[in-house]
Order: structure tokens, then C-alpha cells, then sequence
């Protein structure tokens, strides 16, 4: 392993609401090599999106604030670039697929225009070739009528065919990585299978490192080679993906494994972490999961410890570390 | 009438069918049709029993929240019609429709588009309460934190404003604004779709919960195939407009008839990294097809395995197989002994 293509470390950006500071992201550290995928899951708020928006520098500022950390990208500090230089490294060499394809997706434009933007700006073509471009990469996502689609405005498009025109905006300059938030959460399956085929061929033509972020744990078993879980801000544990199925060594992980309906198996109930997402403003001292542990015990008001429970498998609870002493 | 009177929802051949172009007023004065059309509903017969559910999946654009919104009367069908408890709601004018809407709400797909972002939750999920209910001050404000509690958002938000949750929160905001005023009938459109597992678990097992205690009967649309086959008594998968198959939940998983029932099973992921390593799938080959041009005959024949000449040419009908196991192929026979998905299965 050389230098990793993206190295985060020790991230901390806060949203400062009414209600005081919300530590979205809070110490959060992982490596990425060129190349490989990286699957991160978990609770919804529990700052998967606010890493990924971090790392584009696309945090919203005010109310939120990149307050620590450094976001290495081909050994260079992302978050020491000026405005202009991080514009010119976003879209091409890094580019985003949103969780919700309306929130980049400008109504009032049709298809045609939003897409030729990209590759006038970043490729430098002229309108005729971007259009042409433009065409191709519709139709290599699977917009049926492409060539006639494309002068339609983004309303007139179903919710999954909007999500597939922004895999072409993302893929039409060839990132060297790719952060795709949930880019498969509204689509059906076989959609689903040909977008996931569709990372899997760009990333294997172009060596495009991905940060896949999901809540299917179904869909990182097929795509991660590594996994991060988040839960309120931190990555409580990350392992290769193999690892972290056959042996998940945190509750939380061990929670939300069972907690997935089996085709095969007729429940009435399905078995269900308790209680609420945590309240972001107001988290416990401790274990932000303690609230919803079965295992929480008296350690737990304490900050776990991240250990080593397996090879590169690491996770953040105070029974592993019991565990660990006492192996 | 309906013939199936004991159905909550029956929908009889109903079409929706947007029009592509604009007619111009003289066109429309001359009875002109628009030249092309989005035949996004193309003749759907279905019924949903008092206190059922009934999944509905299909491909993106295949027209389930077309369907579920031509149900609550959203969209005007083209053509056919639809009964609630045998009340014609095609038929309605909008005050006598308006009376129905307490009685059939609607969970949205986009948990970000249907909020109002200048609204806070509590008066969003108190606004459909006061239309409706007289509850005001202290007692709307209790309601609302209920439903707040059971739709497990912390009640502490409740002055809180739609961009301040993450995409998941707010789904919940939208599931109690329709909860809101006690319905019948809910459609949920994608309700768990931006909804990490844990909760959808308790989502899940809050409509089941809400279903046997309230009777509440449900059209649940999902592309998340495990997630429809725990919470559906039937399962009607759509292509291009049209059912392709209906049938009781487990049955249509342990025995799936039509080929594209049977890709989409094989499609669904798999939470274990060795199965998924190892699995074959149905992978569909070619394009959606374009419901401005739906194919000729079996709108499915451009992407069928199966696919023969005389699928190009007729259409085949939605049919019982016994049982209640409805499906649209012709050669059922020779999709359930396998023969041409296998050969061609990746
Ligand atoms: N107002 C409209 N004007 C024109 N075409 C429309 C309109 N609404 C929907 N359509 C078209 O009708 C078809 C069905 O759309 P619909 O939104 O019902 O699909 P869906 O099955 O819900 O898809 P998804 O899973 O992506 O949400 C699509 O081709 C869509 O582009
Ligand atoms: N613009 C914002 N203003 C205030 N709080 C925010 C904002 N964006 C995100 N947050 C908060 O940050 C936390 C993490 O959010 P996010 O990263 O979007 O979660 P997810 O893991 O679902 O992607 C949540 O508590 C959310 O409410
Ligand atoms: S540290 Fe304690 S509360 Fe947190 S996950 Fe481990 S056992 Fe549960
Ligand atoms: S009718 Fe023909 S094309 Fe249609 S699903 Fe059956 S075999 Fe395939
Ligand atoms: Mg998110
Ligand atoms: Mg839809």
C-alpha cells in the first residue's frame, strides 16, 4: 500500500443552530486508496452526508463550520485550498452524486444545458461536442430517447430517471474519485443492479476510488471492500467488508444487521433497535448509543475507546475492549 | 358498480395519459389530439381489500406514483374508474372530493420537495388537524407530539424548521401530517426509501402495528423488495403502465411467473458479502423503453429472455392462474420450468 488517495483525518465540522452545536462529523478518521471502495453506513443524521459534503468543501457556512481536521486528497490538504482551486478539483477530479437529485438539479434548465455546462467548464468543448457528450452519457445511465429526452426540463422526469442524469453529470469528466450519497435510495432494484454494475465498470476502467455512502447493507455486501458504520458523528466501527458481516463486533452493527427483513423468513415483527435517533444537540456524555444499547453498563458513560478486534477491524465499544483485555 | 364489492379501493381499466405537447387552443376547440402522449397508466384493474396492504413495485417511471396519485384523485385518470368503499371518486366534483380527502391521505416519495421549508414541523403536521378538526391551542398541541412520538421523531423538534433534519427525519415529519387526521387509506409512495435500516424496521413495524389497530389499508410502493414483502399481504408488480403480475406476497416470491417478476427477485441485495459474491442474477439487458412509444404487443418482449414472435404482436392479458395468482405472459409454462433465464442469467 502506497499513500492512499484520500486520507481523512480527525474531521470535525459543526452546524452552530439555535439550539447550540451540532457535532455533525466528531473525529472521524479513515483512508481510501485509489481505486478501492469505501462503504459508509448508518442512522440517518448520524453526519454521513455532512463527511461527504466536507470533504467537497460544500458545507454550508454559515450555520455549519469545517472547525478541525485535515482532508488529504494526492497528499494535499483539500481544506487549505483557496475557493478557486478547490472549484477546479470539484466536478472533475472529485465528483458527487447527491442523495436527492432535485437539490443539484437546477429546474428551470432543461437536461441539455445542465450537462453541458460540466464539460464546456471542465473539459473545455465546444457546445456541439458537449451536447454530443451530453447524448452519450444519458444514454450510457440508460435515459431511454436520449437524443429527444435531453430537452426536457428535470420535473418531467421520474425520481430515478433525475438520479441517473446526475450519475452522467458526475461521470462526465472522469473523477478520480467518486462520492455517490445514497445514489440508489430511490430506485428500484433492477435500476438499482444496473446503476451499482454502471460504479462498479467506471471504477474498474478508470481505477475511480468511491465512497459509497448507503443505508443497504445489501448494497455495500456487493460493492465495499471496506465498510465505516456512523452513528451520531463518529465511525463506531470499520472493518473490510467481509470481516465486518461474519464478525460485527459493535451492538449498533450487530442491531442493524438484524434488523433487515429476510426474503426467506415470514416475521410479524421485525426485530428493531429501540428507542430514537439521537438528539444531535443533546448527546449523552459517554456512548451516544448507550441510550439504545442492550449492553450499555456502567463504562459506557464514558467515551469508549476505538480498539483492534480483528485484522484492520476496529470498533468502538466498551465490551471489546473488555473483551480484547481479556483475550 | 364494481363486481367486487368488499374491496376498500377497486380501480377498473384506468388509464392516466399526459400530454406531451401542447394542443394549442384551436386543436383543442377542433377536439384535436395532442400528437404524442405519456401513457403513463394504460389499463389497470385492481383491487385492495379493507385493511390489506398491497405492495406495489415496478421500474422507476413505470407509473406507480402516477397510479397512487390517479387513486386519491391527485391526477385526473383519462379514463376508467375508481371506487372508494363503492363511492365512484371519479365521479366527484372537487367539494365532494375534498370530504374524501381526510379519509385517504398520501406519504410522499420526496421527503425534501413536500415540506414546507418555511413551516415548522408542528405546524406542519398540524395543519391537515385543523382543516378537518376543531382541536386547537393545548389539545392540537399534544396530538401533534403523539404523533410525533409515533412516528418516533423526538417531540423536542417540534419548533423546528424541514432543513434543519437530515432526508429520513423529515420522511417522518411526512408520514405524521398524513397520520394526522386518522384515514382510512394511505398511500405510501417510497415511504422508507431515504430511511436507514433501523428505522425502517420500526416503520415497517409501525404500518403493520397501525394496519392491525386501526384497520388501516394501505397501497405501499417501494423499489425495496424485502421491505414489500414483510409488509404485504399482495404484491402487484406494474411495467411500463400495465400489471404484469398480482399475487399473496409469499407465493409471489417462492414462485414468481413472470419474467420480470423473476429479474426483479433476483436483483434484490443481499446483506452477506459471500452470497453476493457468489449469486447469479437475471440481469436485464436493453433500455426502459419509452412510455411515449410503448412497445408493441408485450410492452416487456424488448428486455424479455423469453421473448417470441407473437409476444411482438399481442398482448397478453392479465390472468389468473388459480388462486388468485394473476400474471400477463404467454409462456408461463416454459418461464416457470426456467429453461431461457437460466442459460442467460449472469
Ligand atoms: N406531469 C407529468 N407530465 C408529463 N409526464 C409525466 C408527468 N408525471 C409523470 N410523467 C411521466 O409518467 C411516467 C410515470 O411516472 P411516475 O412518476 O408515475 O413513475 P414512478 O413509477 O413513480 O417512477 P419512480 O420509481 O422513478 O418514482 C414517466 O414516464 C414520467 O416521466
Ligand atoms: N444545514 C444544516 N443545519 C443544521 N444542522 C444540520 C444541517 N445539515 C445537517 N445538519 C445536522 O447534522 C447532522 C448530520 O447530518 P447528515 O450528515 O445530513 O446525516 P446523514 O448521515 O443522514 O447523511 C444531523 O443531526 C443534521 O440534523
Ligand atoms: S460502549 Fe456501551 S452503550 Fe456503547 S455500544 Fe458499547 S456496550 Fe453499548
Ligand atoms: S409475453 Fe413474451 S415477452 Fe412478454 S413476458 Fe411473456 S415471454 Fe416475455
Ligand atoms: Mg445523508
Ligand atoms: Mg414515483
Amino acid at each position: 500500500m502506497g499513500t492512499p488517495l484520500l486520507s481523512v483525518r480527525n474531521l470535525q465540522t459543526s452546524f452552530f443552530t439555535r439550539e447550540g452545536e451540532v457535532r455533525s462529523v466528531d473525529d472521524v478518521s479513515f483512508d481510501l486508496e485509489a481505486g478501492q471502495t469505501l462503504g459508509i453506513v448508518g442512522e440517518s443524521g448520524s453526519g454521513k452526508s455532512v463527511t461527504s459534503l466536507s470533504i467537497m468543501r460544500l458545507i454550508p457556512t454559515p450555520p455549519g463550520r469545517i472547525k478541525g481536521g485535515q482532508v488529504l486528497f494526492g497528499g494535499q490538504d483539500l481544506l487549505k485550498l483557496s475557493d478557486r482551486q478547490m472549484r477546479a478539483i470539484r466536478g472533475k477530479r472529485i465528483a458527487m452524486i447527491f442523495q436527492d437529485p432535485m437539490s443539484s438539479l437546477n429546474p428551470f434548465l432543461r437536461i441539455a444545458r445542465q450537462l453541458t455546462e460540466i464539460s464546456e467548464l471542465h473539459l473545455g468543448l465546444d457546445r456541439r461536442a458537449a451536447r454530443r457528450r451530453a447524448i452519450e452519457m444519458l444514454e450510457l445511465v440508460g435515459i431511454p430517447d436520449a437524443a429527444r429526452r435531453i430537452d426536457d426540463y428535470p420535473h418531467q422526469f421520474s425520481g430515478g430517471m433525475r438520479q441517473r442524469v446526475m450519475i452522467a453529470m458526475a461521470l462526465s469528466c472522469d473523477p478520480q474519485l467518486l462520492i455517490a450519497d445514497e445514489p440508489t435510495t430511490a430506485l428500484d432494484v433492477t435500476i438499482q443492479a444496473q446503476i451499482l454494475e454502471l460504479i462498479k465498470d467506471l471504477r474498474e476502467r478508470l481505477g475511480t476510488a468511491v465512497i459509497l455512502i448507503t443505508h443497504d447493507l445489501g448494497v455495500v455486501a456487493g460493492m465495499a471492500d471496506r465498510v465505516a458504520v456512523m452513528y451520531a458523528g463518529k465511525i463506531v466501527e470499520s472493518a473490510p467488508t467481509d470481516s465486518l458481516f461474519a464478525r460485527p463486533a459493535h451492538p449498533y452493527t450487530q442491531g442493524l444487521l438484524r434488523s433487515m427483513p429476510d426474503p426467506l423468513q415470514e416475521v410479524a415483527e421485525l426485530y428493531q433497535i429501540p428507542g430514537l435517533p439521537p438528539d444531535m444537540t443533546r448527546l449523552p456524555p459517554g456512548c451516544a448509543f448507550a441510550p439504545r444499547c442492550p449492553h450499555a453498563a456502567e463504562p459506557c458513560s464514558q467515551p469508549p475507546e476505538t480498539v483492534a478486534v480483528g485484522a484492520a477491524h476496529r470498533s468502538a465499544c466498551w465490551l471489546n475492549v473488555r473483551s480484547e483485555t481479556r483475550a | 358498480m364494481p363486481e367486487n364489492v368488499s374491496s376498500l379501493i377497486a380501480v377498473r381499466d384506468v388509464k392516466v395519459h399526459f400530454p406531451l405537447d401542447s394542443v394549442g387552443s384551436l386543436g383543442r376547440l377542433l377536439g384535436r389530439p395532442p400528437a404524442r402522449v405519456v401513457k403513463a397508466i394504460d389499463g389497470v384493474t385492481l383491487d385492495i381489500q379493507p385493511g390489506k396492504t398491497l405492495g406495489l413495485v415496478g421500474e422507476s417511471g413505470c407509473g406507480k406514483s402516477t397510479l397512487g396519485r390517479a387513486i386519491l384523485q391527485l391526477v385526473r385518470p383519462t379514463a376508467g374508474r375508481i371506487f372508494f368503499k363503492g363511492t365512484e371518486l371519479t365521479g366527484l366534483n372537487a367539494r365532494q372530493l375534498q370530504q374524501m380527502r381526510r379519509r385517504m391521505q398520501m406519504v410522499f416519495q420526496d421527503p425534501y420537495a413536500s415540506l414546507n421549508p418555511r413551516m415548522t414541523v408542528g405546524d406542519i403536521i398540524a395543519e391537515p388537524i385543523e382543516i378537518f378538526e376543531p382541536l386547537r391551542g393545548e389539545a392540537l398541541r399534544r396530538r401533534v407530539q403523539e404523533l410525533m412520538r409515533t412516528v418516533s421523531l423526538n417531540p423536542a423538534f417540534v419548533k423546528r424548521y424541514p432543513h434543519e433534519f437530515s432526508g429520513g427525519q423529515r420522511q417522518r415529519i411526512g408520514i405524521a401530517r398524513a397520520l394526522a387526521v386518522g384515514p382510512e387509506f394511505i398511500v405510501a409512495d417510497e415511504p422508507i426509501a431515504a430511511l436507514d435500516v433501523s428505522i425502517q424496521a420500526q416503520i415497517l413495524n409501525l404500518l403493520s402495528q397501525l394496519r392491525r389497530e386501526l384497520g388501516l389499508t394501505t397501497l405501499f410502493i417501494s423499489h425495496d423488495l424485502r421491505a414489500v414483502r414483510h409488509i404485504s399481504d399482495r404484491v402487484a408488480v406494474m411495467y411500463l403502465g400495465k400489471l404484469v403480475e398480482v399475487a399473496d406476497s409469499h407465493e409471489i416470491y417462492r414462485r414468481p411467473l413472470h419474467p420480470y417478476t423473476q429479474a426483479l427477485i433476483s436483483a434484490v441485495p443481499v446483506p452477506d458479502p459471500a452470497v453476493e459474491k457468489t449469486r447469479r442474477r437475471i440481469v436485464l439487458t436493453g433500455d426502459v423503453p419509452s412510455p411515449i412509444n410503448p412497445p408493441t404487443g408485450c410492452r416487456f418482449h424488448t428486455r424479455c429472455p423469453y421473448a417470441q414472435e407473437r409476444c411482438r404482436a399481442e398482448e397478453p392479458p392479465l390472468v389468473d392462474t388459480g388462486g388468485g395468482h394473476q400474471a400477463a405472459c404467454f409462456l408461463l409454462e416454459e418461464v416457470s420450468s426456467g429453461g431461457a433465464a437460466r442459460d442467460s442469467a449472469a
